[in-house]
């Protein structure tokens, strides 16, 4: 530090700067390289720090446009500026990753503007879920990332794997267990739809959710913990003080490649699979830019990149990766995930939370 | 010095800044709150102004007021625990040289400094199985093997209770410091032990002060959502908790603040419950 603050500006520095400045001035092409630019969202935090990183730098190199990174609050608080600005015709960012529920959220109000698939050439490698529509069949959002949640166990207390969620129900299991604390994050009732009711069509109904909400009663003694936070639970994990639940995927097996006695299983049923879309504020004037953007991000190649460097699974499908069958296992299966029920979780949110939270707490 | 009413406009010009403080930061946020709490809620969407009571409606059931009971009984007990606890400690540290009670205070300070996430974690350590303090306990022979003490309430009470007895300490360290000591000296010639002398003289003295404390500590105490999530299990999770659920994760902001304003009131109320019934026994 001091010896930063001794440094001083030394004369040359100043004049190469000096014409730096007058050669950029007499170059109007580079300056009008440097307008086009777009401000993309992304979760703070590890999200936002992996793609400076490693994503937007290059991307500014293949297409001379510059990225803005905006770093959004995860939660639906970015989906409510969003749109509130969108309201007044300002755009906090041009495109935003947004959760599946956030997609649909901002379906009901127009809020997204629809993409020309025309423009994005590698809209064609994504697998056909990762195309988020509107009723009327226009294209809301494009997959961006997607990430699993799967059963983990601490390799201490159990020295075989488990094979399928049935183990949540194993009353061998009592206080055991380490599961998240939303109906809306956790996805339980889809895992118990999938592992008990032939698969989450059985939530259609109200009576079909009901009944898994009654499965789902079954498990609660075996839960130590409903958990908000992330290294609550991880911490216990590692230790064996909760040496079972649900979290992520390649967050596990980064800290079983740390060494810690965890270890992560893709249970026959399937991992849960979650994902975030890029989606394009309607308020936004870089339409051009962001057909750009999100058509870069489909190329199987850098799918194949975030999967390495964030540990994201590719949205695009799988043989059209490089990726090594170790590389993929880190971060996806080729098991049948469980895909969450978004729609529910807008139609019925109040509903379903309700009966929720009344499960746990009561 | 006397005091004078204030006689021109500009005399309650000091009174300004403040004021304006308590407007902007307070008045109008909470206003905020109060409308919104009469809002139309839009489910998968957010909310549109109107004027309805659906959101105090879906409140009132067995299920809320079980919580809200909850949250009250558990701020109730943290009270009464810290005073139980600070009373005794602060009369004893305010008997103590100087410099003892220099070094007692700078240590409750910085407890203020940690958060209440750290406190959290540190207690979630400390009542662990793998590493918490029953360990020690299994090491000098006590205990037959380590085991988990949370979550549960006792470890809820705990980490509230530890969370808020400096407060409690510091407000109280004043009152006690200025309790004139010959009150005690005259009870102790008089004949009674010191133990005596301590609840017939000095708690009677400073009753004033204790229920002050009681409600300052209440309400600290009814705000925390962190502790109950960290050290209990769902069923002592408090209305602060389920009024983030709701702001935070579902954007039901009319249920949240519904919510909020009748935890507010319910407050409001026991505080004139328990000033009025102060005022009843001076008054007797």
């Amino acid at each position: 530090m001091t010896d930063f603050l001794k440094q001083t500006i030394g004369r040359r520095a100043v004049l190469g700067a000096g014409l730096a400045g007058v050669s950029m001035l007499a170059m109007p092409s580079i300056l009008r390289a440097q307008e086009k630019s777009l401000k993309v969202g992304v979760y703070g935090g590890y999200f936002k720090d992996s793609f400076d990183k490693n994503i937007f730098p290059d991307f500014t190199k293949a297409t001379g446009i510059a990225i803005e990174a905006i770093a959004e609050p995860t939660g639906e608080a970015w989906l409510v500026q969003l749109d509130q600005a969108a309201k007044a015709g300002q755009a906090p960012a041009d495109v935003s990753m947004m959760s599946q529920v956030a997609m649909l959220k901002g379906q009901a109000t127009d809020l997204w503007a629809p993409l020309d698939m025309a423009k994005i050439p590698n809209g064609s490698n994504l697998i056909d879920r990762f195309v988020n529509k509107y009723p009327d069949g226009r294209v809301a959002g494009i997959g961006a990332v997607s990430w699993y949640i799967t059963l983990v166990t601490n390799t201490d207390v159990y020295k075989e794997a488990p094979t399928s969620w049935q183990a949540f129900w194993d009353p061998a299991n009592a206080d055991k267990l380490g599961l998240l604390a939303l109906v809306s994050n956790s996805f339980l009732l889809e895992v118990t739809a999938k592992t008990f009711f032939g698969g989450t069509n059985a939530l259609d109904t109200e009576e079909g959710v009901q009944k898994a909400f009654d499965k789902l009663a079954e498990v609660k003694p075996n839960v130590r913990l409903w958990y908000r936070d992330e290294a609550q639970f991880e911490q216990s994990l590692k230790s064996g003080e909760i040496p079972m639940g649900q979290y992520y995927h390649d967050v596990t097996g980064l800290a079983a490649a740390d060494g810690n006695p965890v270890r992560s299983t893709f249970p026959k049923e399937g991992g849960i699979q979650d994902s975030g879309c890029w989606a394009l504020s309607r308020a936004s004037t870089k339409v051009d830019e962001a057909h750009q953007f999100i058509n870069y991000m489909s190329q199987p190649s850098i799918q194949a990149i975030l999967s390495r460097k964030v540990g994201t699974s590719p949205t695009v499908k799988r043989e059209l990766t490089d990726l090594t069958d170790a590389e993929f296992a880190a971060v996806s299966s080729d098991i049948e995930p469980i895909i969450p029920r978004y729609d529910l979780y807008q139609t019925k949110s109040d509903w379903l939370n309700q009966k929720w939270t009344e499960l746990i707490v009561g | 010095m006397r005091r004078e009413a204030p006689q021109k406009l500009s005399d309650y010009g000091p009174l300004f800044f403040p004021a304006m403080m308590l407007i902007v930061f307070f008045v109008v946020p909470f206003a905020t709150m109060i409308a919104v709490s009469f809002f139309q809620r839009q489910q998968g969407g957010f909310y549109v102004p109107a004027f309805e009571f659906a959101n105090y409606e879906r409140f009132l059931s067995l299920f809320f007021a079980n919580v809200l009971g909850f949250s009250l009984m558990l701020a109730v007990t943290v009270a009464i625990c810290c005073i139980v606890l600070a009373v005794p400690f602060t009369y004893l540290l305010t008997r103590m040289k100087r410099k003892v009670q220099i070094v007692w205070l700078v240590a409750l300070l910085s407890v203020l400094s940690l958060s209440e996430v750290i406190i959290g974690f540190a207690w979630s350590t400390l009542f662990s199985r793998t590493a918490g303090i029953t360990n020690l306990l299994v090491m000098a022979g006590i205990m037959s093997e380590a085991k988990a003490l949370l979550p549960s309430f006792g470890a809820v009470l705990t980490g509230m209770v530890y969370q808020a007895f400096p407060y409690t300490v510091l407000v109280l360290y004043p009152a006690l410091v200025r309790l004139d000591p010959t009150l005690t000296e005259a009870a102790r010639t008089l004949g009674a032990s010191p133990i005596k002398a301590f609840f017939t003289v000095v708690i009677p003295a400073l009753r004033n002060t204790i229920t002050a404390t009681l409600i300052m500590v209440f309400i600290f105490a009814l705000g925390s959502y962190l502790l109950p999530q960290l050290l209990g299990r769902p069923q002592h999770w408090t209305l602060s908790v389920l009024i983030t659920d709701q702001a935070i994760y579902q954007s039901n902001m009319p249920f949240a603040a519904a919510m909020a304003v009748f935890l507010v009131l319910v407050t409001l109320g026991l505080v004139a419950l328990t000033v009025l019934a102060g005022r009843k026994g001076e008054a007797a």
